[in-house]
């Protein structure tokens, strides 16, 4: 293909566009970075804007050794971890069963999931069920309700259903039982699409912060993200942080950036693995419908 | 006795083989699948289809002191109260709106996005691009948030600070609610536009390069090859994404108004989620709340469906 000097112009053209798009996208993150390894004084005087300014770890130090941030860290991963299993564990059970075109009463059981999918309870209703089980303020609220979802369990049926009937069949022959076919033969085929979901579970559940709100008022049982609501809405972020023995007196700003980092980035160790199987997870998703 | 003219018992026999053919013996034979399915099917009944029964509630003075059924039964006396009552239609109003706007905005970007990356022939400028353009998505609204007010505060906000340096005056993107509503729109777009080109480059991937390679031949330049060819090959894929973000025009999520919103801009940031979360919950007005909560799942479910059949109708799959 011959470039013409239009098609060299076009080209300066779209590169500029994109590459003013991902500054965009990336600079508010940058600057949070900045502010969080800044001096209080270089803040104050208003001199960061993509580089710290007086580089030190001292927010760092203080989220770090405050004790309610820790706890609330190491309850969202175990939530997390949890969710997550259990939730693959049940989307797997109830997937399964319905790529078995022989299993009469299939029908009524895909649109018992599907249903859910288009219509809920609400708001109240979800609420007054996790009280009446006397799960407000305990970890189940935020680990039970939400395992089960029907738009992972679909995709998860369709990845299943790809997988050649003969392999099936042929284990069928050999004496397999459908428990053992899953086992060892469906399971370890579908390994990328376990992988993809199992991401998406993780992801949705460190991210949500939703239920929490509505079920967890101790404080003491605050996931990282509403931990981390009441530190950025709070005004003099020191008052939302334990204790930490250094008298050091830090500008809010730099605590709160420090505090955003800190919720951020073990989204950001995963996100390589995120971003291979989300993104064929997306793909997946939207072909198959 | 002739031998073909079977005896009464063993007519029975026979007959009881067949029944038992049609339903014990399909669970027998696949007990194992069943008690499966039985499993996620609790999490079902008990997290799903439970709270869908308690959507009664919307027609009963409930008292969490009294016992369930023994509530009152009120009719439809929540749903004219919330029918009347001005504060529904604001956030009727408002939720619309900020689903419009994110409609207007925010549709089109990634498409724009994704049609532009495509032309992109930098394989790691590419890949870099779309690394980094993905990042926004998978950040809470709450970091979002933090993200928010740290670059757009009125007095040590970068964006002021900036503002302030060319001469001009602060900007209150999320303290007065005509800016707020600009704001709200623009982190929206932020937040889902690279996210968005995922499903149009993979619908672009997929047109004939065939075509390109002809109207190239026809003397086409770049331009009239992206308005001829890639925009009317996205076509379906569009309108399939169009329908369905229309279908979700009346639902929003509450973490996102509730994350960026605040008391100041309240008279825009309040939307049917926080509304009901405001009322239902913090005011235990149970019965309101659910009668707002089932007044928008009912909507939300016909818009789905209108929307799909009309998607079919285009000649599309649909989503159901």
């Amino acid at each position: 293909m011959i470039l013409g000097k239009n098609d060299k112009i076009f080209d300066i053209l779209i590169y500029t566009i994109i590459a003013i798009v991902v500054f965009l996208c990336i600079m508010p993150f940058i600057h949070i970075l900045a502010l969080s390894f800044s001096s209080s004084g270089a803040v104050i005087a208003q001199k960061v804007t993509l580089f710290p300014v007086g580089f030190n770890f001292e927010a760092y130090v203080r989220v770090f050794t405050d004790q309610t941030m820790i706890h609330s860290l190491i309850l969202t991963i175990g939530i997390t971890i949890a969710f997550t299993i259990l939730g693959m564990f049940l989307i797997i059970c109830a997937a399964y069963p319905l790529t078995k075109k022989r299993l009469k009463g299939r029908k009524i059981m895909s649109m018992l999931c599907i249903f859910t999918l288009y219509f809920s309870g609400g708001l109240i209703p979800n609420y007054l069920l996790i009280s009446k089980l006397n799960m407000m303020n305990t970890l189940w609220s935020l680990i039970l309700p939400l395992a089960f979802s029907a738009f992972n369990m679909i995709i998860l049926k369709n990845f299943f259903v790809a997988i050649p009937e003969s392999l099936e069949e042929s284990a069928h022959l050999d004496g397999c039982s459908d428990v053992g076919i899953l086992l060892k033969i469906v399971l370890p085929l579908s390994t990328p699409a376990l992988a993809t979901l199992a991401l998406f579970y993780a992801v949705g559940r460190w991210n949500t912060f939703q239920d929490a709100l509505f079920y967890i008022t101790k404080p003491t049982l605050y996931p990282l993200q509403l931990k981390l609501n009441m530190i950025v809405s709070a005004s003099a972020s020191s008052e939302s942080f334990g204790e930490s023995g250094n008298g050091a007196q830090l500008v809010p700003e730099v605590l709160k950036s420090a505090s955003v980092i800190f919720a951020t980035v073990p989204i950001l160790i995963i996100y390589p693995f995120l971003q291979k199987y989300f993104v064929s997870g997306v793909m997946v998703g939207a072909v198959k419908g | 006795m002739s031998n073909n003219v079977p005896t009464q018992n063993q007519v029975k026999v026979k007959k009881q083989l067949r029944t038992k053919n049609n339903i014990f013996y399909f669970i027998k034979r696949d007990i194992a699948l069943y008690l499966m399915f039985f499993i996620p099917l609790c999490f079902l009944l008990v997290f799903y289809y439970a709270p869908m029964y308690g959507l009664i509630i919307a027609f009963k003075d409930y008292d969490v002191t009294r016992a369930f059924s023994e509530s009152a039964w009120i009719g439809l006396d929540a749903f004219k109260e919330v029918f009347h009552s001005s504060d529904f239609y604001l956030v009727l109003r408002n939720t619309i709106v900020l689903n419009f706007l994110d409609l207007i905005v925010g549709f089109p970007t990634p498409i724009i996005l994704a049609i532009l990356l495509n032309e992109v022939r930098c394989k790691w400028f590419k890949k870099i691009s779309q690394t980094i353009m993905y990042l926004p998505h998978f950040l809470s609204w709450i970091i979002i948030a933090g993200i928010s007010y740290q670059l757009l505060s009125p007095s040590t906000g970068l964006m002021n600070i900036l503002i302030r340096h060319l001469g001009g005056q602060s900007v209150p993107f999320l303290t007065e609610k005509w800016h707020w509503l600009a704001t709200y729109n623009v982190i929206g777009v932020w937040q889902t536009a690279g996210w968005g080109t995922i499903i149009y480059l993979a619908a672009i991937t997929g047109i004939n390069s065939e075509l390109y390679e002809a109207a190239g031949i026809d003397g086409a330049g770049r331009l009239k090859k992206i308005w001829h060819i890639s925009l009317p090959g996205i076509r379906s894929t569009i309108i399939v994404m169009l329908i369905i973000t229309l279908g979700r025009i009346l639902g929003i999520g509450l973490e996102r108004p509730y994350a960026i919103g605040n008391p100041i801009v309240r008279e825009f940031s309040d939307v049917i989620s926080t509304y009901v979360y405001r009322v239902g919950i913090q005011s235990l007005r149970f019965n309101i709340g659910t009668a707002v909560g089932l007044f928008q799942s009912i909507v939300g479910l016909i818009l789905v469906l209108i929307t799909d059949s009309i998607a079919k109708k285009f000649g599309e799959d649909g989503i159901l």
